[in-house]
């Protein structure tokens, strides 16, 4: 069964000019929109980082005031959390998963625009306190009280920012989940699903549970600071570790949202480059659940410093190390996949592999951290920032880039420049690692997060992991040189785009670049 | 619209609403956020952006209903449309499940902490701050936060309107069950008599609800600021108040589209949503009472 490009009166064209991205309810389109808006922000929140790391080239104040340098940690991962890593796999979700499961598009196609379209708009009103009285939210992206109640007049902006991007994110899941349950083409069983789509129903489901706690723990500050409540008043008879336990009820679900689509992207990969199925699928699909299911019960190891009952303290250590099993059961079955493949090395295969050697890094130093004597030592260092950055990074953005190569030239129907990819996988692993590997040690000894200035003993590390971040920002322009060739033209792509691949989706199966309308009957699964 | 039939899925063309829909929500907050930081267009902005969202609701359902009227959806669309519904609701769940979450931290821990449990090694850390506070519930916490002029406060008992609400809000489920059954029963008359009374015991509550806080805070020293107790109190009363709201007229809705002859006893998406909603709705206010006015 092929697309049906000549399909009638069914096949209508997208609207023209700037409607036509406006009004959209065509999950490509809608798709291509975010993995914009991730680009974009990828840069917006890469240069706040370059700030931060300018400053922290060496010890002393060099360039930014410290309230601004602390506006710049809590900016930058908000937007890199928000802005970039889950648009831009909301808009791989978009623009696979209606394609691998042979669905003519999104289930809810005129929500599908809204998710999208409340995104430009809450970022803006984030990015607006900027220019405030006061700064923008210094007190770290956890917006923890008391502190961010103390800021100037960028609270209200910054809570009502949160509450349009979880309407966003929730109506991006509930899409994705509904598309899942209801679209899939006949014979399309449960356990034939392809990992990425498998990873983003169960992403999609925390994300529908967690975003409404963020939402109700912001309104919570909200009415502290202006409608005289005291959630977070001790006098009153609240506490503002609520805030912290309601935040990581979210938070920690939250960084496995930014992961799990992350893994089903590498679960896409791996097997197309080793010319092998994936080995272990359905055990993958339960490890997946089991990690979803105890994102939700390990949130405080987050919190081992605030003062818990020890019986607090050991329930979370050791929930926590279970998660260690099922991402475990992950790793050895990526191993096992390209254990005696024919295997080859273009771009999205370097960065899958990267993201299965240093996502796992990042993993270890998290088994470390879930121990919480030793955490005590670890807490609010620049360990925990090489360790959350070793799995967003190298992690969540070496998925999304590896996804980026693997998809694009089906998208574009041209083929990247694999010269150019390769040049940009080396710069960027290894600008990486000289730039987030230094601050295990730094954190080791003692240097602590979210400050500008540092003593002196910690200067080689930080000058590293400078020119590191430097070289890192940098190397991302031929990110997006080697996408803007891709879409202007280039050699033109096959259907399978990888030798063999259509073994492995049926987005392969499909034309590159596929037609306006794909799968408007559904394809015959074997 | 004619391209599609009965047998594919409907995907629409072009979308308008949802742009609007952008624009009136964020023109609403921004406004509603500069009002809070004491700016005087703020709530000018935050009408335009109400009046911005009312329309956008306007048009963008009564797109669809037009559409499903004129039976544009197939089977699997009503699908995708119910479970879309169940989920949007689990999400409001979770939402209420975040300061339900407040309340039993207050009551079980952080209550209980200011009061002296739990210290460790003998040191009563509680003491240095607040020592003559002693672990009760209600509280308006150890500084009498609100409250009357001497800190004191009138907690909201269980047994006077909040148990008429529980039976008045018990009862309009039953009766739009009932409605249900006559939608289903194709007996029009018993559908528009169960919605007329769902609506109508719906409108009750909330109006019960304002009386009751008239005297809250009239009378009783309670108030939105008044501690913990006051803090948990209104704000989960108040978005459940909210939720009943938002139900009874997404169900006066449904009344009006059926006095017009809308649904059948097969395709009734929008009853059935509202329906759902309004057990939803029922089923927190269980909780809340059971929670925040009885225990």
């Amino acid at each position: 069964m092929t697309a049906t490009t000549h399909d009638d009166h069914h096949d209508h064209g997208p609207a023209k000019g700037i409607m036509r991205w406006i009004t959209t309810t065509n999950h490509k389109d809608i798709g291509t929109l975010y993995m914009i808006t991730a680009l974009i922000m990828f840069f917006v929140g890469g240069a706040m980082a370059l700030v931060i790391r300018a400053e922290l080239f060496e010890p002393g104040m060099q360039y930014v005031d410290p309230l601004f340098f602390n506006q710049m940690t809590t900016l930058h991962a908000l937007v890199m959390v928000f802005g970039a890593v889950m648009p831009a796999f909301a808009g791989l979700a978009n623009w696979m998963i209606p394609m691998m499961i042979g669905a003519p598009d999104m289930a809810l196609p005129r929500m599908n625009n809204w998710s999208f379209w409340i995104l430009p708009f809450a970022v803006c009103l984030l990015a607006s306190t900027l220019f405030m009285e006061g700064g923008a939210p210094s007190a770290g992206w956890t917006l923890y009280p008391p502190l961010v109640l103390q800021g100037g007049n960028n609270l209200p902006f910054a809570v009502f920012s949160v509450h349009l991007l979880g309407i966003s994110s929730i109506m991006a899941a509930i899409n994705i989940i509904v598309t899942v349950f209801n679209m899939r083409a006949p014979g399309m069983t449960w356990m034939k699903l392809p990992m990425f789509v498998w990873t983003w129903v169960i992403t999609a489901f925390l994300l529908i549970a967690i975003m409404p706690v963020f939402a109700g723990a912001v309104t919570m500050l909200l009415t502290d600071k202006f409608f005289g409540t005291s959630f977070f008043n001790a006098a009153g008879g609240g506490d503002p570790v609520l805030y912290q336990h309601l935040f990581w009820f979210f938070g920690h679900p939250e960084v496995y949202v930014l992961i799990l689509p992350s893994f089903g992207v590498v679960s896409q990969i791996i097997p197309t480059f080793a010319r092998k199925p994936l080995f272990g699928y359905s055990s993958m699909v339960y490890a997946t659940a089991s990690i979803g299911l105890l994102s939700f019960i390990v949130w405080a190891h987050h919190q081992y410093t605030v003062g818990m009952p020890i019986q607090g303290e050991l329930y979370f250590t050791y929930a926590t190390m279970l998660i260690a099993v099922p991402t475990g059961v992950k790793v050895f079955n990526w191993l096992a996949t390209m254990w005696k493949g024919a295997m080859t090395f273009e771009t999205p295969m370097l960065f899958a592999i990267a993201f299965v050697v240093l996502f796992t890094m990042g993993g270890f130093t998290g088994l470390m951290m879930s121990i919480s004597p030793a955490d005590l030592q670890y807490h609010d260092t620049y360990f925990i920032v090489a360790h959350f950055h070793y799995t967003l990074v190298t992690g969540a953005v070496f998925a999304i880039l590896a996804a980026v190569y693997y998809w694009l030239p089906k998208w574009t129907g041209y083929m990247y420049d694999e010269r150019l990819g390769k040049l940009h996988f080396w710069l960027t692993t290894i600008s990486v690692n000289v730039c987030f590997f230094p601050q295990h040690f730094s954190g080791l000894a003692g240097m602590p997060r979210r400050i500008p200035d540092y003593a002196v003993q910690f200067a080689e590390f930080n000058a590293m992991s400078s020119v590191g971040a430097f070289v890192f920002g940098f190397a991302q322009l031929i990110l997006a040189y080697v996408v803007i060739q891709s879409i202007r033209g280039g050699d033109k792509a096959t259907d399978e785009v990888w030798e063999g691949a259509k073994e492995h989706g049926l987005e392969w199966q499909l034309p590159s670049p596929p037609p306006y309308h794909t799968w408007t009957t559904a394809p015959d699964i074997k | 619209m004619a391209s599609t039939t009965k047998d594919s899925y409907y995907v629409p063309d072009q979308a308008r609403w949802p742009i609007v829909g952008s624009i009136g929500l964020t023109t609403l907050l921004a406004g509603f956020a500069n009002f809070l930081n004491g700016s005087s267009v703020g709530a000018t902005f935050m009408v335009i952006g109400a009046i911005i969202m009312v329309t956008m609701f306007f048009g963008w359902f009564g797109t669809v209903v037009s559409e499903s009227v004129s039976g544009t959806y197939n089977h699997q669309v009503d699908v995708s449309f119910r479970m879309g519904m169940i989920w949007f609701i689990f999400s409001e769940v979770m939402f209420f499940g975040a300061f339900f979450g407040a309340l039993y931290y207050a009551r079980q821990l952080s209550v209980p902490w200011l009061g002296g449990e739990g210290s460790n090694l003998g040191i009563e850390t509680h003491q240095y701050l607040w020592d003559a506070f002693s672990n009760v519930w209600p509280t308006n916490g150890p500084a009498k936060v609100g409250g009357l002029e001497d800190g004191s406060f009138h907690p909201m008992a269980a047994w006077g309107v909040p148990a008429i609400n529980t039976m008045i809000l018990l009862s309009s489920g039953g009766t739009v069950t009932w409605a249900h059954w006559g939608l289903l029963a194709n007996n029009r008359g018993q559908l528009i008599k169960g919605l007329i009374a769902t609506v109508v015991l719906g409108f009750s509550f909330v109006v019960l609800q304002a009386y009751e806080y008239h005297e809250a805070y009239t009378e009783m020293g309670l108030q939105l600021g008044t501690g913990i107790y006051g803090s948990t109190f209104f704000m989960l009363t108040g978005f459940h108040g909210l939720h009943v709201t938002i139900g009874a007229i997404f169900l006066t809705v449904v009344l009006f589209r059926s006095l017009r002859g809308h649904f059948s006893a097969e395709h009734h998406f929008a009853f059935e949503a509202a329906a759902w909603y309004w057990h939803f709705v029922d089923v927190v206010w269980l909780g809340l009472f059971i929670f925040v006015y009885w225990l």
